[in-house]
């Protein structure tokens, strides 16, 4: 290893890495937002993974069919929509061990992904995706500029986000129904809240935001559809929740923390740093179990989360 | 309404009601006939005609000699994989770690022989075999201690577990474990050297791919039902999985029984991954897993998480995969569409639980009413 070698240490080098990490940090901040969302009213969604593999696919065929970015943004949010429908289904409806369905509805997602992708397009092929955009001022702004603003419209998206999830969850009415329907489902329903209908609408809404997840990744981030494009991306999505304590701006912090060792890994190969690829992959997952054993949030888990909620048991 | 309320009680007691669609063979049946169905709308959709893709699917699995014990082939694996799971769920362990785990044993039963080929085959064998085995349980037992000592989420980090075993093997494909042969031909491919031949598996029928590893997979399976239904450490997982309070009060070291279980699933899938090197492939390579970590679980709960009832169970899903290939090549619809069909398959199994225990309800009601009982 040459970490001696003055050429990593640059300016130019770590604003490069930051610039990378906001951007990768994008499918993340989606998904995991939407994933905090869904398991705040107590449905641990598993099938996020499957859900941006085949919403990733879908805004990828539509944009590459069409020519225009956003009926696949718009594909994507239809893929979302029927996938959250699904796990609703199986899930609040018919009271399935969440886990389980969630592992189904990847492994669903997975499949179809493949299936279409092999049938509909069958090779590697790109589309001009997103492309950066500077703000203006605040792009211009020495060195933070270059890692904040100067980037596509669905990186702006995911970070404006997280704002809005806080609100929407702290400081509405139907952020406390939520979160109701995940702490105590049975009095959330003795107030004439239908838990399986939030349930619904906040596993729905949750989908939507992992299929943005996947069309940012195939429109914006890689340009391109591949199989198992994410490669396991969703999961680690439903580990940030965990490590963020459903709360959207402790999960940008996990979900940036992640997506900089990952910036740095890519950087080093690059640079030519010899750390042997695989093992630097590791890392992020490594990083997650830690995170995972050590992060002191267990307290602040829905209670009910995993439960299917049925009416007087309790 | 209180009669139905009172019916319901064991299963909401239980804490694991979902486990119960499982000795009901029915459902099962009828949610394979659904996710068919969706897959034959599918197939329209792809402008093939189903009843052509599914025959193809049914003389590739049955219609001849090569089918017939290519699926079980491919059975071997998704039966280890799911005694493995079915001892996991019946403690109420989640365990997605399979795909990492076959990749634990598989390279471990790699080094392993190729380390020791000196070694004589009555010899080597087994101890590969135990080798594999012991990996795989490693890297159960790592989630297992997570859950039990720091409360981590072992869907999680199974999950993990999965990335970081990939990795891992990417990392030793191409790098200390690559077969010498291709880096001296320059192919470089992700696969290691063959493993010595005194520790392939025999093959049962000449001109097949049947090996004896199959036999071995039956006999756990037998041995794993002895040791849930008919031994005390067996008895302890299953009620741990039942009622974990009760368990407790009953002096049972919950936090063990949890996280042997998991060890012990993972052990399986790591035997998993020994099969499919020293059974199939003869060495290590990319792609070992073929998804059976996955597969496995539907294969387990097709089963009713019943070692026994895995049996038959992974024999049809391997029909199934080995179908699917022959449908690729006749209708050219890739075998994806299975993979598809076999999450449906899930989802739709799980989601007939609660159809099952209000049939159940309403049985019990029915009897209660027979026996003169309010």
């Amino acid at each position: 290893m040459t970490f001696s070698d003055s050429s990593v240490f640059r300016l130019e080098v770590g604003v490069g890495i930051l610039s990378s990490a906001v951007r990768l940090a994008t499918p993340y901040l989606f998904a995991a937002v939407g994933e905090a969302i869904g398991q705040s009213s107590g449905v641990l969604n598993l099938g996020v993974d499957g859900i941006m593999l085949l919403s990733a696919y879908a805004s990828f065929f539509v944009a590459l069919t069409t020519g225009n970015l956003w009926l696949g943004v718009l594909a994507a949010i239809a893929v979302g929509l029927f996938m959250g429908l699904l796990m609703s289904l199986i899930s609040v409806t018919l009271k399935a061990e969440q886990g389980i369905s969630g592992i189904g509805l990847y492994m669903f997602g997975l499949g179809a992904s493949s299936l279409l992708f092999k049938v509909t397009i069958g090779t590697v092929k790109t589309v001009v995706g997103f492309q950066p955009y500077k703000i203006p001022l605040l792009g211009d702004i020495p060195v933070l500029g270059k890692i904040l603003f100067e980037h596509s419209l669905p990186v702006y998206a995911a970070f404006a986000v997280v704002p809005v999830a806080w609100w929407f969850m702290d400081r509405t009415t139907w952020g406390l129904r939520i979160k109701a329907a995940g702490h105590n489902p049975a009095a959330a329903d003795s107030l004439g809240v239908s838990v399986d209908r939030i349930r619904y609408v906040s596993v729905s809404l949750g989908s939507i935001l992992a299929g943005l997840a996947g069309a940012s990744l195939s429109l914006a981030l890689v340009n391109l559809f591949q199989e198992n494009l994410t490669a396991g991306m969703g999961f680690i999505a439903v580990a940030l929740v965990y490590f963020g304590g459903w709360r959207p701006v402790a999960i940008m912090g996990g979900a940036l923390l992640f997506s900089t060792i990952n910036a740095f890994q890519l950087w080093m190969q690059v640079l030519g740093v010899n750390i042997p690829s695989d093992l630097a992959l590791m890392l992020p997952y490594l990083l997650t179990i830690a995170a995972l054993a050590l992060a002191p949030n267990l307290a602040r888990q829905p209670t009910a989360l995993n439960k299917p909620f049925e009416r007087g048991e309790h | 309404m209180p009669v139905e309320a009172e019916a319901r009680k064991p299963s909401r007691k239980s804490g694991s009601s979902w486990l119960e669609p499982a000795y009901g063979a029915a459902l099962p049946a009828l949610a394979m006939l659904a996710a068919l169905l969706i897959g034959a709308v599918l197939l329209l959709l792809l402008k093939a005609n189903p009843v052509e893709a599914y025959a193809a699917m049914l003389n590739g699995a049955f219609g001849s000699v090569f089918g017939l014990t290519q699926s079980m082939v491919k059975a071997t694996p998704l039966l280890l994989v799911g005694l493995g799971i079915c001892i996991a769920f019946r403690a109420s362990v989640i365990n997605i770690g399979g795909e990492g785990q076959i990749i634990a044993g598989a390279l471990m039963a790699t080094w392993f022989s190729l380390q020791l080929r000196t070694w004589p085959g009555w010899l080597l064998l087994p101890s590969t075999m135990l080798a594999g085995f012991l990996a795989g349980a490693f890297w159960g037992l790592i989630p297992g201690i997570l859950k039990v000592r720091l409360s981590v989420n072992e869907i999680l980090s199974t999950v993990m577990m999965n990335a970081i075993g990939t990795q891992l093997m990417n990392y030793l494909l191409r790098g200390p474990m690559i077969d010498p042969a291709g880096v001296r031909a320059g192919t470089f491919l992700p696969q290691s050297e063959r493993v010595p031949v005194q520790v392939w598996l025999p093959r049962l029928i000449p001109q097949t791919l049947l090996h004896a590893g199959v036999l071995v997979a039956v006999a756990l399976a037998v041995v794993v039902y002895i040791f849930l239904w008919r031994t005390t450490i067996g008895y302890r997982i299953r009620a741990v999985g039942q009622n974990r309070e009760a368990s407790r009060y009953a002096g049972i070291n919950v936090p063990v029984y949890q996280a042997l279980s998991l060890t012990l699933a993972g052990g399986f899938a790591g035997l998993a991954g020994v099969v499919e090197v020293i059974g199939v492939q003869h060495r290590m390579m990319d792609g070992i897993t073929s998804g059976y970590g996955f597969s496995g679980i539907v294969a387990a709960l097709f089963g009713g998480l019943h070692p026994l009832g895995l049996i038959p169970a992974s024999w049809l899903f391997g029909s199934l995969l080995v179908g699917a290939d022959k449908m690729q090549r006749a209708v050219q619809v890739p075998s994806a569409l299975i993979d598809t069909v076999l999450g449906l398959v899930v989802m739709f199994v799980v989601g007939s639980a609660l159809l099952s225990r209000r049939w159940a309800a309403r049985r019990a009601t029915a009897n209660r009413a027979e026996g003169g009982q309010p």
